[in-house]
């Protein structure tokens, strides 16, 4: 049988040539990213915000969302937004915070069961208060910089502090780049998305240590090879593993998001953007290639001390 | 690498097969699993999204504990200063404060020696630490101050969410749910989580009252209109009664002659003249014995059922009742009379609860929500094993029995911790197929090197797995970080992904460090392979 080969063995491309256009490019999509974040925001649900929502079913065949809008703005309950998703008989209805502390919002869930009452079937109702909702986001926030900081601090002492500060850039990048894209996007912003966040960070740092390990692996053998070079070997080398890896994730969110469902689509749709899009390019393209701004490699240029090893590495594989 | 001496092999095998066995009982149906041993019936609980249910965050009201305790210090004052027949002026609360001014300088010290009486050294986790429950200074121009501690308020915090967490146990189960979980959450809120509610109002309803019940004479002193109008007397209060519109005012005096905590069973039934429903109750011997005699001593004058400042009936008392027992009506349902034998019987919280954080699911969805999340594993699940025996051949085939092998493993160890499966942990599962293999494509990419620098296949092999490894590990152990921050900050759903994902990452370098290494190891020495198939 003929297996399948999406990278042709012995790739030689050039990819730290690349930094010159990806490194701008980033700092652009970054800044532009930031712009978004402060001037477009976030679409926060109701975990951070505050707020009601409900999803409620039609009984009959099909949701008349003109009668409903009707019915609830008698209500007075401020911001109501009705919107149809999946089948034409579910609803989601999102009712802001409202004024009055805590048992105001209950009040709320209350006075739309009573004008809604049994025409439709209350699939989901969730009631995060004011005091909920600031704890939420100020644990969702902590718990993002806990991450960075403890993964930071396990690159450090597994590798040389160069790798450590390289890989958090390359995935902070990340993490901005995908927040840019919530916020272009509008998805949702809740607990999920906090999840979705950490796991990008987690799985696009799993790729850039792959790529950091051989690199690492590389600098210990091969002595007097230029950085670039052994940049780019190391790339080379783990490029397929990097391709293929990222089908078989892909393959698994996109499953997810074809037939995950309403619940998790927000969340797979800004998993697939950060871990596919973003994190293959990163790892590739900023990883690497910025740990030649970060002096790794330049004292062992420097040194004096004969070097045996054979000028490529491929070479030298070929003649054992 | 490719050497597992027979033990090695066994125990790996039996370590697999033992994991994937703890899975077992979830495929079973419940009534066969129910015979087994205890240790052989841990099983994934579904969460609350799959399942449907209601989760419903309380807050103890803390401000109201505190005015209490502060009120009750002043009672102890004046009780204190009543006893030692001390003259005082402006007995006042301020804050968590309490201030009295004695009235002559001839007997300050000796008060000041009395109360100091009341305060005591905290006991508990905080004894030893010589924290006092309140600080008695005085404030100059003969006025004692005494405040109570933080120290205290805290405790008598923490005693109240106790309290309040007992109560709502009580209450939720005689509403006859399955598996309620009731949950302390930091320093005054209490979880409440119920599987398998469709509408969670009455469950609402039955945690929001307070139900403190009181019988108390009403004022005839005056009516209750010119009470309103005027000022009612400083021994008595206005409180409405409620359910009938508009509500009608009576004066009733704040002196309560016996309260709930007297009854011992409260039922409810129907009136044997009328038909409607109503509750009886019984008192305990104490409260028997003072509800006689307050029955003897007031026969043809009214008194008032109060529950929660709220009149439920103010009938007159035609003779006097000495049974300790009773009945309230007052215009009641059926379920509203249910509900109030089900309050009476569990108690008074000890302070108001709110309601500020509730997630309902209702079962329509949870069904899809499991269908759905089904779906997508088996389909995901599918083009990745595709995939990978395209991309692998025999070894492909390898990596598949090792994903299942996994994935059945992550199930087992769910089980065996009898942990809580979400929507988003089975998306974690299903990521966890999508990273498992990663394991595998570190190792057979790089054996692809190692055949490309021209060794031989068994060297090829070994070498392989040796380098990858060290690599597996490392990629691995960060994002365990980030599962491991997602779980300490996570609830519900969230947390449900974080478990599955850290779990799935275990297993995961499991199955690559012993299982994958021992199929393959197994294969070579079997084959004796020229070339490497992959």
């Amino acid at each position: 049988m003929r297996l399948l080969r999406i990278v042709p063995d012995d790739t030689k491309f050039d990819f730290t040539r690349f930094r010159r256009i990806s490194f701008p490019i980033s700092a652009v999509l970054t800044i532009i990213a930031i712009l978004l974040y402060f001037y477009h925001g976030l679409n926060f649900g109701i975990d951070f915000k505050g707020g009601t929502l409900m999803e409620v079913q039609a009984k009959a065949d099909a949701a008349d969302l003109a009668k409903m809008r009707a019915t609830l703005s008698t209500l007075n309950l401020g911001d109501v937004q009705l919107q149809q998703f999946g089948t034409p008989k579910d609803v989601l209805i999102r009712i802001g915070q409202q004024p009055g502390g805590e048992t105001a919002q209950q009040e709320a869930v209350q006075k739309v069961r009573q004008a809604l009452g049994d025409e439709v079937e209350y699939r989901r109702v969730e009631v995060v208060g004011p005091r909920v909702s600031g704890e939420l986001l100020s644990m969702g926030t902590i718990g993002l910089f806990f991450a960075i900081g403890g993964i930071l601090v396990y690159l450090w002492f597994r590798f040389e502090w160069q790798f450590a500060l390289g890989a958090m850039i390359a995935n902070v990048h990340d993490l901005v780049l995908t927040i840019g894209f919530m916020s272009l996007a509008q998805v949702d912003f809740d607990l999920t998305s906090i999840a979705a966040l950490l796991t990008i960070l987690g799985y696009s740092l799993n790729d850039t240590v792959v790529i950091y390990d051989r690199i690492r692996e590389m600098l210990r053998r091969y002595k007097r090879l230029p950085m670039t070079e052994l940049l780019n070997v190391s790339i080379n080398s783990t490029l397929s593993r990097s391709i293929i890896t990222h089908v078989t994730v892909s393959l698994s969110l996109l499953a997810l998001l074809l037939f995950g469902g309403h619940a998790i689509h927000s969340f797979t749709a800004t998993m697939m953007f950060g871990v596919v899009l973003v994190g293959t390019y990163t790892s590739i393209f900023i990883a690497a290639p910025i740990l030649i701004y970060l002096g790794v490699g330049t004292a062992r240029q420097e040194s004096t001390e004969p070097d045996t090893t054979p000028a490529t590495p491929v070479a030298a594989g070929a003649r054992r | 690498m490719l050497y597992f001496s027979r033990w090695k092999a066994i125990a790996t095998l039996l370590t697999a097969l033992i994991v994937c066995a703890f899975a077992v009982p979830n495929f079973i149906s419940e009534q066969t699993v129910q015979s087994w041993p205890k240790w052989a019936q841990r099983h994934v609980v579904l969460g609350l999204d799959l399942q449907g249910g209601s989760h419903i965050l309380l807050e103890v009201d803390s401000n109201a504990v505190r005015k209490e305790k502060v009120e009750s210090l002043r009672d102890d004052v004046r009780r204190v200063l009543r006893d030692a027949r001390v003259g005082y002026t402006g007995l006042t609360t301020r804050g968590s404060s309490v201030e009295v001014r004695i009235r002559d300088d001839a007997n300050f010290d000796d008060a000041m020696t009395k109360l100091r009486e009341l305060s005591q050294l905290l006991g508990g986790l905080l004894g030893g630490t010589g924290q006092r429950s309140v600080d008695v200074v005085d404030a100059g121009n003969r006025t004692v101050r005494l405040t109570v501690t933080e120290a205290a308020m805290t405790e008598r915090i923490r005693q109240s969410v106790e309290q309040s967490i007992q109560i709502i146990e009580r209450r939720v189960n005689e509403l006859g749910t399955v598996e309620p979980l009731i949950q302390r959450q930091g320093i005054d809120r209490v979880l409440v989580q119920v599987p398998g509610l469709q509408d969670p109002s009455r469950l609402k309803e039955i945690l929001g009252k307070t139900a403190k019940l009181t019988f108390r004479m009403v004022d005839m002193s005056m009516t209750a209109q010119d009470a309103l109008a005027t000022r009612p007397p400083a021994e008595s209060e206005v409180l409405y009664e409620g359910k009938k519109d508009p509500k009608t005012p009576i004066l009733i005096q704040k002196q309560v002659l016996v309260s709930g905590e007297e009854l011992t069973d409260a039922q409810p039934g129907f009136d044997q003249r009328s038909g409607e429903p109503i509750v009886t109750f019984r008192f305990n011997t104490a409260g028997a014995r003072k509800f006689a005699q307050v029955t003897q001593e007031n026969v043809g004058r009214p008194f008032a059922i109060v529950l929660d400042n709220e009149v439920i009936s103010a009938p007159v008392i035609r003779e006097p009742i000495i049974g300790g027992s009773g009945q309230i009506s007052g215009s009641f349902t059926v379920e509203s009379a249910n509900d109030l034998a089900i309050l009476l019987r569990a108690g008074a919280l000890p302070a108001p609860l709110t309601i500020i954080e509730e997630r309902t699911v209702g079962p329509g969805l949870g069904q899809d929500s499991i269908k759905k999340g089904k779906d997508a594993s088996y389909i995901g699940s599918a083009m990745v094993i595709i995939f990978m025996f395209v991309t692998y051949g025999l070894f492909g085939l390898f990596a598949n029995i090792a994903v299942a092998i996994n994935v059945a493993m992550i199930f087992g160890v769910l089980s065996l911790l009898n942990a809580t499966l979400t929507l988003p942990g089975i998306a974690g599962i299903v990521l966890t197929v999508g990273i498992a293999v990663d394991s595998n494509v570190l190792i057979y990419e790089r054996i692809r090197e190692e055949v490309r620098a021209g060794r031989s296949a068994i060297m090829a092999i070994d070498a392989g797995f040796s380098r990858a490894l060290a690599t597996i590990l490392d990629s691995n152990i960060t994002t365990f970080i980030a599962a491991a921050v997602l779980f300490f900050i996570g609830t519900g759903p969230v947390r449900g992904f974080a478990v599955t994902l850290g779990i799935g990452i275990i297993t995961t370098l499991f199955t690559a460090f012993t299982l994958t290494r021992l199929i393959v190891a197994t294969w070579v020495r079997w084959q004796r392979p020229k070339t490497v198939p992959i």
